[in-house]
């Protein structure tokens, strides 16, 4: 004889029949194409779909391609110039809009330094690609200057929101009792306020630097013949056959922007509120 | 006594004021690189718009309201007869579906996902969350590249299912909308996870203990607590998977292949190849007018959250 027991799972609030499937389902399905775009870099032949052995050569022949490096350098000058640019002007934004009494136009401020992430990024960069043939035709003058300009715009928003986000959460008390202590307003800034704000502020820059290294669409229309940034090196190569090659690239920006956003992560955690 | 009065507040006033001027001092080189490097160009786009195209390119100055009738409609060369501009009406549809259906799919998706991470023990959320937050910030182009290889005649998904004799030839999966879709999933779907997942973490499960203790099935829990609950982050997800859906252009370019256009890229057509500026410029203030609406709308729905009856 045989008795069949029914087990029962003890009931439980927070579960709902099949949404532990759907969500492993979609971690599985975020990372699956990466993983497979990373594998593949490390293949031996031509194909990008059938795994013939191991090999570096992509990489050798990424690391020996001149067009690659020359978009690289050009990626990391411009990236670091704008994440540095967009990180002051926003440092000194936040440090505008916070722990102030509403005002008349703050919601205006809010509305301009968040503006890059509510328009199209299409729409920005045909409005800078008209703007920027004026200015060239106009006055003549050449080189990274634009791509530098519209990069710190659209970054701003990205280092501004962290650094904003530090500020909220940091005690008054502090600088009142510094200027208490007959602390000059900009002493007070100096040995108080800012190492305060340290987290926040490299939070942001890092958020910026990985923004304007990705950007792809702003930096097609803006950029001039000979500017190609590593994105748009890739956008362009697409269009050829594709070899391993263009996986290889991917696979060191991919690490770059996780090891960054890690960091970040990082940081956060430590330090956030 | 009353003269103190008057001028402690006046005083603080004057504080007021100063405060306020260090704001928008301190404000002020973001906001001039920022009119002149994103929103500033805008205007000049809207006036183009009104603009007569060039013969190469560019634009000639002489007032014309021909861009924005282009949009939809199409003069004949030979007659001026008029008619439907049946490939602009096309490709804006294509645009409102693509980005509806990919709306639905993320939050088909994401909604189970941000369940799931809620749920987790506190220790282990972080880690869940950061597991999602990768993907959303590597770059976009790689991520639809990696699409692309999956999904190509000669890709990872054609391969397998010709080698389990599944099919006999390659399935065309690229170059058509299911390609665009499937990219526009995938990329975007963090976005929706990300908003759900901060409205659920704060959801209150004694209100689910409550349902469950007055005889609600799972299911009614789901569409009668859960669901009314994180509706704030539901639509928040939904605006921010919809906008950048309905602004695609390097998915549809890269997935779509030039056959399958999106507004995006038809307004990159007319900035190019196409060379009617003024065209582009009116699809451009199109897309963006499409959108202001989609934030109105996000930002009315918010209030009415906040300030309405509970």
């Amino acid at each position: 004889m045989t008795t069949t027991v029914i087990k029962k799972k003890p009931f439980s609030l927070k579960r709902q029949p099949g949404f532990g499937f759907i969500a492993i389902a979609c971690f599985v399905m975020l990372y699956a194409p990466i993983f497979i775009l990373i594998v593949f870099s490390f293949n031996i032949g031509e194909n990008i779909a059938v795994w013939e052995g191991f090999s570096l050569q992509w990489y050798e022949s990424a690391w020996n391609n001149e067009a690659v490096k020359d978009a690289s350098v050009r990626s990391l000058v411009l990236a670091l110039q704008a994440s540095l640019y967009a990180t002051i002007l926003a440092t000194m934004a936040a440090l505008g809009t916070t722990r102030t009494r509403p005002f008349k136009g703050l919601t205006f401020i809010y509305v301009m330094i968040n503006q890059p992430l509510m328009v199209p990024e299409i729409v920005t960069a045909v409005a800078l690609l008209t703007l920027f043939a004026i200015i060239k035709t106009i006055t003549g003058i050449q080189g990274m200057v634009y791509l530098v300009a519209a990069h710190t715009a659209f970054c701003i928003p990205f280092a501004y929101l962290p650094i904003r986000a530090r500020l909220e959460g940091m005690d008054l008390m502090l600088e009142t009792a510094a200027a208490d202590l007959y602390a000059t307003p900009w002493k007070t800034f100096q040995r108080v306020t800012l190492p305060l704000m340290w987290p926040g502020i490299i939070a942001g820059a890092m958020l910026a630097f990985v923004i304007s290294l990705d950007d792809v669409v702003i930096t097609e229309f803006v950029k001039s013949s000979g500017q190609e940034t590593l994105p748009t090196y890739m956008l362009g190569q697409l269009r050829r056959i594709i070899t391993p090659e263009i996986n290889a690239i991917s696979t060191v920006l991919v690490s770059l922007s996780i090891s960054v956003v890690g960091v970040f992560f990082f940081i956060d955690r430590k330090f956030g509120k | 006594m009353k003269g103190n009065v008057v001028l402690v507040s006046n005083l603080e006033a004057d504080a007021q004021r100063r405060a306020t001027r260090r704001s928008w001092l301190l404000s002020a080189p973001a906001l001039l690189v920022l009119f002149f490097a994103a929103s500033g160009p805008l205007l000049i786009v809207l006036v183009y718009s009104f603009l007569t195209s060039g013969e190469y390119g560019g634009i000639v100055w002489k007032f014309s309201t021909e861009a924005w009738f282009n949009v939809v409609f199409i003069r004949d060369i030979f007659d001026d007869s008029l008619g439907l501009a049946d490939a602009h009406l096309r490709i804006l549809w294509r645009s409102t579906k693509l980005s509806f259906i990919t709306t639905a799919a993320t939050l088909a998706i994401g909604f189970p996902t941000a369940y799931f991470i809620a749920t987790r023990p506190l220790k282990s959320r972080n880690i869940w969350l950061f597991l999602v937050t990768i993907p959303f910030w590597t770059n976009l182009l790689i991520r639809t590249f990696a699409i692309l290889e999956v999904i190509r005649n000669k890709g990872l998904v054609n391969m397998l299912l010709l080698k389990m004799g599944i099919i006999d030839s390659p399935i065309q999966m690229i170059f058509t909308d299911f390609a665009i879709l499937v990219g526009m999933t995938y990329v975007y779907l963090p976005l929706m996870v990300l908003p759900l997942y901060a409205s659920m973490e704060r959801l209150d499960f004694n209100l689910v203990e409550a349902a469950y203790d007055l005889y609600a099935t799972r299911a009614k829990v789901l569409w009668r607590v859960i669901i009314p609950l994180v509706k704030p982050g539901i639509v928040a997800g939904s605006i921010l998977v919809f906008i950048p859906s309905l602004g695609a252009f390097v998915i549809p370019r890269v997935l779509g292949g030039g056959k399958k256009m999106m507004l995006g890229n038809l307004i990159e057509l007319q900035f190019g190849a196409g060379r009617n500026w003024p065209l582009g410029a009116a699809l451009s203030i199109t897309l963006l007018s499409i959108v202001m609406i989609a934030l109105l709308f996000y930002v009315r729905n918010m209030q009415n959250d906040t300030d309405g009856p509970r």
